[in-house]
C-alpha cells in the first residue's frame, strides 16, 4: 500500500474560490476515473482537490493528483483495503473531511470502478457529505457481462449517492467519426464527462448570481427512478448566446431535443466573463424553455473571471427511466442500504407515480399506539414486518409494470392507426395526459 | 329537365360523415345554386383517410343517392374533397425567359412558367395535387395578377404546390370509382372550405380557414386574394371524443354524445363541481361524470389544435396578415365558446363560417360542417366556367373564320 500523503491534517485542499461557497473533493476510481481527473487538471482544477484510487500503483505514481490511494491487486483479495476492510472508508472519510461535496468519478462495468466507486460514494455519505457519481457506462460492443456488471454497479452506486450522472459511452458513438481511433474514442467520453463535472461543479461553486440549491440539484439527479442525461457546450465570439444553444442542442446525448421535451425536470447553468450580459441570459433560456415547455426549468448564472469572451452552458435533464428489468434489481438493492435518507426508503411504487417533489411527504398524523407486548414478541413481529415490506416491494415492482401498460392502451381508437407525430409529441395521447393536468 | 353540364357535384368523405352536395350552375353563368345535400355517417375512414374501402363505398352510395333525390338529378360525376396528414404545401417559384421577338407575354409564356414552378423534388411515390397560382413577376416587378400580353423579358410566377402520397389520393378516388362515378377533379378538403366561406374582400385583406373536421384539421391562409399557405393536422373531433373516453372512463359512443350534448371549448366558473348522470335507456342511473373535468379535457385539447395551427401559421410569417380575421368550419365549429377560445389563441376576430357566395337550400348554407362539400361545388363551377369559357372562345373564332371565308 502506497500513500503520498502530504497533508494529512484537516483543511484540506479546495477548488473554487474559497470564499465560503461550497468546496468539493473529487474521487477518481480506476483507469477512466483517472482519465478524467487528468483532463480536469489540464483544464486547470488544481491536482490537490483529487483523490485518485487506482489498483495499478504504475499508473497511480504518474498522475499529478496529490492523494492517491492504491488499490490492492485482484490477486490480493483481502488484503489491507479490500471491500470488506475498514480501512479504506475510514481513510476517505478523512481524505473528506473539509469539503461539502464528494464527486465520484468511475467507468462502470471494469473492475475497480465498478466495486470501489459506491464504497467511496458510502464512505463520503457517512461522513456526512454531499456525494454525487459521475460515470460512464461501456459501449454495447464490450459485451453483455460487462454491461451487466455496469448496471449493477450503477444501481449500488444510486443507491447510495445523491445523484448520479451517467453518460452511455454508445452515445459517444455519434460524436464521433468513422474512423476515430479507440485511444481517441474514449478520449472524447473521458473529455465529456470532464465536461459536465467542470459544469456542475461550476454551478455549485462559483457563488453564482443565480444560485443553483443544493436540494434542486439533488432533486434533479437524485432519486432512484431518475437517470439524467446532459450536456454542455461552450462557445465564444459576438454571437454565442445563440450559437451555444445550437451547439447544445446539437450534443448527442439529447437525441436532437427528444430528452429536453421527455423531460422531468431540467436544470441550466449559464457561465460568462464579466462581460455577460443579461439579454444574453435570456436569449438562452428563451430558447431552451422552447424545446421543453411543460417542464420544468431550474436556472443558475455566474459570472467567472476566467470567462472572457466566453460562454458556457451547462444542461442537466433527469427523464423517467425506462420500465421493466432494472427497477426490481433497485427495489432490492435500497432496500439493503439501510443508511439512506427516509425519501430513498419510499416504496418504488411511490416514487414513479408521484413526482420528486411531493416525495418529501410529512408523517401522517395519526400515530397509532405501540402494542403492549414482551421484548421477545416485538422483535418477532418486527422481523415478520420487514419480511413483509420486502416482499411488497416486489410485488409494487411489478405493479408499476401493468401502470405503464395503460399508458400504452391510452390511445384508444387511434391505437392501430398512424400516429400524428408533432414535435416528438405523440397527439394521439390526451393533451390532458401530456400536460401533465390532474383531474383530481 | 335540367341540363346535365350545368349540374356541378361535391363530395367530401369525412371520417364521421360523407357529405354530397349538388349545385346547379344558372344558365346565364352568373351564380350558382345548391339544390341538394345527401348525407350518411362514415365508418371507413380514420384520420380522413380510409381505413375499410367497402364500408366507405357504402356510405358514398348513400351520400350520393340521398343527394339525388334531393336535388331530383342524376350524379354522374363528383369533385372529390380528399384530406390526410400525408399532404403538404409550400410556396415555389417558376421562371420562364419570354423568347418571343416582340416580348410579348403570351398564355403560352404563363403555362410555362407555372409548368417550371411545378418542377420540383417530390418523393418518388408523391404527386402534385394542386399547383394553385400566387402573382407574376415580370422582370422583377412583383404583384402582377394576369401577365398575358404584357411586355417584358423575363416571367416569374409564385405557386402554391400541395402534393400528396399517390396511392393513398387513389384510395379515395377508387372508391368513387368503383360506384360508376366521374371523378372530374381531386381538391384539398381545407382549400374546398375556404372557397365557400371566404368572400373576395376576405381573401384579399388575409384570413385564415380552419375546418375542424373529426379526423383532421385542415387549414389555409390567403393574404393579398390567393393561398398563401395550407396544412393538415390529423387531429380533430375524434381525439377529443377519445380523449373523454379515456379520461372519464366512458365508452367511446357514450364520450361522442357526451362532448354533443355538455361539450364546451371553454371553462366557465358554474360548471364547477357539476356533475352530470349518464341513465340507461329506463332512467336508471349508471354513472356520474365531473362536469369540469369534462370540459377541461375538453378544452385543453381543442386548445392545442389551435395552438399547433397558430404556430405553424408564425412559422410561415402570416399571422400577422390575418386581418380579416380567423373562420371556423367543420363539426368542430359546433363547440359551444369554440370563436372565444380562438380568439384567445390568435388574438384576432373568429367567427363561425356561413357560406356567403353560393345562394340555395338556406338549410344547407349556414350549417359549417356542410363548407366543404359546397366547396367542392364552387371550385367545380370555377373549373366549369373556365371550360364553358374555352368552348366559347373556340367557337367564337371558328364562327369569326368561316363567316370571313
Amino acid at each position: 500500500m502506497t500513500t503520498q500523503n502530504q497533508n494529512e491534517a484537516v483543511p484540506h485542499p479546495i477548488v473554487g474560490p474559497a470564499n465560503g461557497s461550497a468546496r468539493t473533493r473529487i474521487f477518481a476510481v480506476g483507469r477512466a476515473g483517472a482519465a478524467v481527473a487528468g483532463e480536469l487538471m489540464r483544464g486547470g482544477f488544481a491536482p490537490d482537490s483529487f483523490v485518485l484510487l487506482n489498483r495499478n500503483a504504475a499508473a497511480l505514481a504518474q498522475s499529478a493528483a496529490t492523494e492517491k490511494i492504491s488499490l490492492p491487486a485482484a490477486r490480493q483479495r483481502g488484503a489491507a483495503l479490500g471491500r470488506g476492510s475498514t480501512e479504506l472508508p475510514s481513510r476517505i472519510k478523512k481524505l473528506c473531511a473539509g469539503a461539502d461535496w464528494v464527486f465520484v468519478v468511475a467507468g462502470l462495468g471494469g473492475r475497480t470502478g465498478t466495486e470501489f466507486a459506491p464504497l467511496v460514494a458510502k464512505a463520503a455519505k457517512e461522513a456526512g457529505l454531499v456525494a454525487l457519481g459521475f460515470v460512464t457506462l461501456p459501449f454495447d460492443c464490450e459485451g453483455s457481462l460487462r454491461r451487466e456488471k455496469a448496471r449493477t454497479g450503477l444501481e449500488a452506486l444510486k443507491a447510495v449517492a445523491d445523484g448520479v450522472v451517467c453518460l452511455p459511452n454508445q452515445k459517444v458513438c455519434k460524436l464521433i467519426e468513422e474512423n476515430t481511433s479507440l485511444l481517441d474514442t474514449f478520449k472524447v467520453s473521458n473529455g465529456l464527462l470532464a465536461d459536465v463535472l467542470r459544469g456542475v461543479s461550476r454551478m455549485v461553486m462559483s457563488g453564482g448570481l443565480i444560485d443553483i440549491h443544493l436540494t434542486d440539484l439533488c432533486m434533479l439527479i437524485g432519486g432512484q427512478q431518475a437517470e439524467s442525461a446532459f450536456a454542455a457546450a461552450e462557445v465564444s465570439g459576438p454571437n454565442r448566446s445563440c450559437e451555444v444553444v445550437e451547439k447544445l442542442l446539437a450534443h448527442p446525448m439529447l437525441d436532437g431535443g427528444q430528452v429536453l421535451r421527455e423531460a422531468e425536470a431540467v436544470l441550466v447553468s449559464v457561465v460568462g466573463g464579466r462581460d455577460l450580459a443579461m439579454a444574453e441570459v435570456n436569449r438562452v433560456m428563451e430558447q431552451v424553455n422552447q424545446h421543453c415547455e411543460n417542464v420544468p426549468v431550474v436556472m443558475g448564472a455566474a459570472v467567472d473571471e476566467s470567462f472572457a469572451d466566453r460562454l458556457a452552458v451547462t444542461l442537466l435533464a433527469s427523464r423517467r427511466r425506462s420500465p421493466a428489468g432494472p427497477a426490481l434489481e433497485s427495489a432490492e438493492v435500497s432496500s439493503e442500504g439501510s443508511d439512506l435518507p427516509s425519501r430513498r426508503c419510499e416504496t418504488d411504487l411511490e416514487s414513479q407515480l408521484l413526482s420528486p417533489t411531493t416525495t418529501l411527504r410529512p408523517h401522517s398524523r395519526m400515530v397509532a399506539p405501540p402494542p403492549e407486548m414482551s421484548q421477545d414478541g416485538m422483535q418477532r413481529l418486527l422481523a415478520q414486518q420487514n419480511g413483509a415490506t420486502g416482499r411488497r416491494r416486489k410485488g409494487s415492482a411489478k405493479l408499476r409494470q401493468a401502470q405503464l401498460q395503460l399508458e400504452i392502451v391510452s390511445k384508444g381508437r387511434f391505437d392501430k392507426s398512424e400516429p400524428t407525430i408533432h414535435k416528438g409529441e405523440d397527439l394521439d395521447l390526451p393533451t390532458y395526459i401530456r400536460r401533465g393536468v390532474v383531474l383530481n | 329537365m335540367f341540363d346535365p353540364s350545368s349540374i356541378i357535384v361535391g363530395l367530401e368523405i369525412g371520417t364521421s360523415k360523407v357529405c354530397a352536395a349538388v349545385g346547379e350552375l344558372n344558365p346565364d353563368m352568373s351564380g350558382l345554386n345548391v339544390i341538394g345535400v345527401g348525407q350518411a355517417r362514415s365508418r371507413g375512414v380514420r384520420k380522413g383517410e380510409i381505413v375499410d374501402a367497402q364500408l366507405a363505398e357504402e356510405d358514398v352510395r348513400n351520400a350520393v343517392v340521398e343527394a339525388e333525390q334531393m336535388a331530383d338529378v342524376e350524379i354522374r360525376s363528383v369533385f372529390l374533397g380528399v384530406t390526410g396528414s400525408h399532404l403538404r404545401g409550400f410556396n415555389n417559384r417558376g421562371v420562364h425567359p419570354v423568347v418571343s421577338a416582340d416580348r410579348e407575354i403570351t398564355e403560352e409564356d404563363v403555362q410555362d412558367a407555372v409548368k417550371n414552378a411545378k418542377v420540383i423534388n417530390l418523393p418518388a411515390q408523391n404527386r402534385i395535387l394542386h399547383a394553385i397560382r400566387q402573382h407574376f413577376y415580370v422582370d422583377g416587378q412583383g404583384g402582377i395578377a394576369n401577365p398575358a400580353g404584357m411586355l417584358g423579358a423575363r416571367l416569374e410566377v409564385d405557386v402554391h404546390v400541395m402534393h400528396g402520397n399517390e396511392n393513398r389520393l387513389k384510395n379515395s378516388i377508387r372508391t368513387v370509382k368503383g360506384l360508376q362515378l366521374e371523378v372530374d377533379d381531386v381538391v384539398f378538403n381545407g382549400v374546398a372550405s375556404s372557397l365557400a366561406l371566404l368572400t373576395n374582400e376576405a381573401k384579399e385583406i388575409g384570413a385564415l380557414v380552419i375546418d375542424l373536421g373529426a379526423g383532421t384539421t385542415d387549414y389555409t391562409v390567403y393574404t393579398e386574394g390567393v393561398i398563401k399557405h395550407t396544412g393538415v393536422l390529423a387531429v380533430g373531433g375524434d381525439h377529443v371524443t377519445n380523449d373523454l373516453a379515456y379520461g372519464l372512463k366512458v365508452p367511446l359512443s357514450r364520450a361522442e354524445q357526451l362532448k354533443i350534448e355538455h361539450g364546451s371549448a371553454l371553462l366557465d366558473d358554474d360548471c364547477k363541481g357539476r356533475t352530470i348522470t349518464i341513465s340507461n335507456e329506463l332512467g336508471l342511473p349508471l354513472k356520474t361524470v365531473n362536469l369540469e373535468h369534462l370540459r377541461r379535457i375538453m378544452s385543453l385539447r381543442v386548445e392545442e389544435i389551435f395552438q399547433v395551427v397558430a404556430e405553424d401559421v408564425q412559422q410561415a410569417g402570416l399571422s400577422d396578415y390575418l386581418r380579416a380575421g380567423v373562420f371556423l368550419s367543420g363539426g368542430g365549429a359546433r363547440i359551444p365558446e369554440v370563436a372565444r377560445l380562438a380568439e384567445q389563441v390568435f388574438q384576432t376576430p373568429v367567427s363561425i363560417g356561413k357560406t356567403n357566395s353560393v345562394s340555395g337550400l338556406k338549410c344547407a348554407l349556414d350549417q359549417p360542417e356542410f363548407a366543404t362539400a359546397i366547396g367542392l361545388v364552387k371550385f367545380g363551377s370555377f373549373k366549369h366556367k373556365s371550360r364553358a369559357a374555352k368552348v366559347n372562345f373556340i367557337k367564337d373564332t371558328l364562327g369569326q373564320l368561316f363567316r370571313r371565308g
